[in-house]
């Protein structure tokens, strides 16, 4: 475990030598702000329900450029020979990726708290949602960057990463979130579309805390760092 | 401290480590000589555990490679081929990143970062950005991150490659007082670097190992006897009738003869075990054509090497 926080400790500072992560905080930083000042009006409700709505809908673009580089660079400039040479596991590895990439995303998240703040300023709201949103939005982030560094695990290619990844992330999110607008949807097309993320995602920017939900993030985030160990790993059976 | 036992390595439909053996005893220095594609990365991909083999084995200081990969990988430095470093990375930063990855503590790693960067002439550029450094920079950042830990046994993948003259004999020099303290097997392609720095040489090409041994013994190996060069003037049919006759004499090759009484060069073949310098000396002074020069050539590995790949080719090594 030490050696997964050390790994992810070296993936975030990377991060900050960037632009892309810049431009990615500076269009999140952005959007929230847009949305704050449209909402934040007398008369309102006091709430953050809209930023985090749309923080998920700027995930599905955002996370797979952020994760694109996670392994396949690694792959193409060689290092993950010298990575994989050190005395670390693969597992070690993936989730050392994973935790350096969720540190980012939590940084990421940080300059909104000014919001929360201004809210409490001019108004009383209500902390629960906005707890239950937060925990929303870091499972979703959590969900979407195992993704994103699954994607990047199997090519030496940053661009068929990032294009794998948000294909990926569109269809869990946006297309059953379109799905479900359709009024005439048989039932079981109607399940299907209900495990959508966005769907599951809803009822934490709502202030419902349903364990149902975080388990499903956990689990599927859990399900995609697995196939990652997996595929580092498959290099020895080639 | 290496033992390597009938190591295979198929990619596929590609025979690349074809069931080679071999030993490396502590403080010894190898070489790993072959021809590009001769299987060399692989070998050396699989002694630090980064493929598996396909089959047989190979353990490092008595640790299988394989059962044992994680306790291999802590006594090994391992300097991959082309150098992979994350760029962006300060040199000090790097090292650091890669004391810790190594869970060396932080007075350890202080101490030992010190030590390689000193010792890879790394000083100056502590503080600079990886990207930026020259190849030559970039290939002792390498050495020192293999150096780092202290290991027991080095592993350098062509560790002068793309490097300018300078740079190949600081590294050379390097790699040879690294020799006593570690054990160290290094691949090249390159001949002078073995005969350089290499107590033992291990010929491998197309998979296999074709030879073995010190680089004196292969020069002077049978495929490698040596020549001896004669320069005179004086006309070469005669020059050449009169060098065939004497004693130990296996062949003569006139290398640049022109018409009467110019230079004549002469290549001399001698046979096994005789020394015909001497012999040759007394013969064309005789004659009294003037000698210029008399010169024992031995024959580079590199010959050897062609020779040895040639053999393999044809099925007779
Ligand atoms: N990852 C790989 N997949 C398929 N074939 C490979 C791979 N790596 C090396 N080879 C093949 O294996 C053989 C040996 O390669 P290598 O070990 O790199 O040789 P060397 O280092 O001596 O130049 C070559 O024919 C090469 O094409
Ligand atoms: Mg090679």
């Amino acid at each position: 475990m030490s050696r997964s926080i050390v790994i992810a400790r070296r993936e975030l500072s990377s991060y900050f030598y960037s632009p892309i992560a810049y431009v990615a905080m500076a269009l999140f930083l952005l959007v929230a702000g847009f949305l704050f000042w449209r909402d934040f009006q007398p008369g309102k409700p006091v709430a953050m329900r809209t930023i985090f709505d749309w923080m998920v809908w700027l995930l599905v673009f955002i996370v797979p450029v952020l994760c694109m580089g996670l392994l396949a660079q690694e792959w193409a400039t060689g290092t993950i020979e010298t990575l994989m040479t050190a005395p670390v596991g693969e597992t070690e590895v993936v989730l050392g990726k994973f935790l350096g990439s969720l540190g980012f995303f939590v940084v990421l998240l940080i300059p909104t708290l000014v919001y929360v703040g201004m809210l409490a300023l001019y108004g009383r709201p209500d902390y629960g949602p906005i707890f239950s949103g937060y925990l929303g939005v870091v499972l979703v982030g959590g969900l979407f960057i195992a993704i994103g560094l699954f994607c990047s695990s199997w090519t030496k290619s940053q661009v068929v990463a990032a294009v794998a990844a948000a294909a990926i992330l569109f269809t869990l999110t946006i297309a059953p979130w379109w799905a479900g607008q359709q009024t005439a949807l048989p039932t079981f097309w109607r399940n299907v579309v209900d495990q959508g993320v966005f769907t599951r995602y809803t009822d934490f920017s709502k202030g419902v805390l349903d364990l149902g939900n975080i388990l499903f993030f956990l689990v599927a985030t859990g399900v995609f760092l697995f196939v990652t160990i997996k595929v580092l790993e498959s290099r020895r059976w080639k | 401290m290496i033992s390597v036992s009938q190591l295979t390595k198929v990619y596929g439909q590609t025979l690349a480590v074809d069931h080679i053996s071999f030993e490396v005893a502590q403080g010894q220095i190898v070489g790993f000589l072959g021809p590009n594609g001769a299987g060399k990365s692989t070998t050396l991909r699989m002694l630090t555990c980064y493929l598996p083999p396909t089959s047989g084995g190979a353990s490092v200081d008595g640790l299988d490679i394989f059962h044992q990969s994680e306790q291999v990988r802590s006594i090994l430095g391992y300097l991959p081929e082309n150098v992979p470093l994350y760029t962006e990375m300060k040199v000090h930063e790097y090292l650091d990143f890669r004391g810790r990855l190594r869970r060396m503590d932080r007075s350890t790693r202080r101490r030992r970062m010190g030590y390689v960067m000193d010792r890879c002439w790394l000083k100056s550029v502590e503080h600079k950005t990886i990207g930026h450094l020259s190849k030559g920079y970039r290939q002792r950042v390498g050495l020192a991150d293999a150096l780092l830990h202290d290991p027991k046994v080095l592993i350098l993948d062509e560790p002068t490659v793309g490097l300018d003259p300078t740079q190949i004999r600081e590294t050379r020099k390097l790699i040879a007082d690294l020799g006593g303290d570690h054990t160290l097997l290094l691949s090249t392609h390159i001949l002078p670097e073995v005969e350089a720095v290499c107590g033992r040489v291990i010929v491998i090409s197309g998979g296999k190992i074709v030879a073995q041994g010190s680089p004196d013994e292969l020069r002077n190996s049978r495929k490698m006897s040596a020549r001896v060069l004669v320069e005179c003037r004086g006309p070469a049919r005669e020059v050449e009738q009169a060098l065939a006759r004497v004693s130990g004499v296996g062949g003569v090759e006139l290398l640049d003869g022109q018409s009467d009484h110019s230079m004549v060069t002469a290549a001399l073949r001698p046979k096994e075990g005789y020394d015909i310098r001497e012999e040759v000396a007394r013969t064309i002074i005789q004659h009294g054509w003037p000698l210029r020069e008399i010169r024992l050539e031995h024959a580079t590995l590199e010959e050897f090497f062609v020779q040895g790949t040639a053999n393999q080719a044809m099925g007779r090594a």
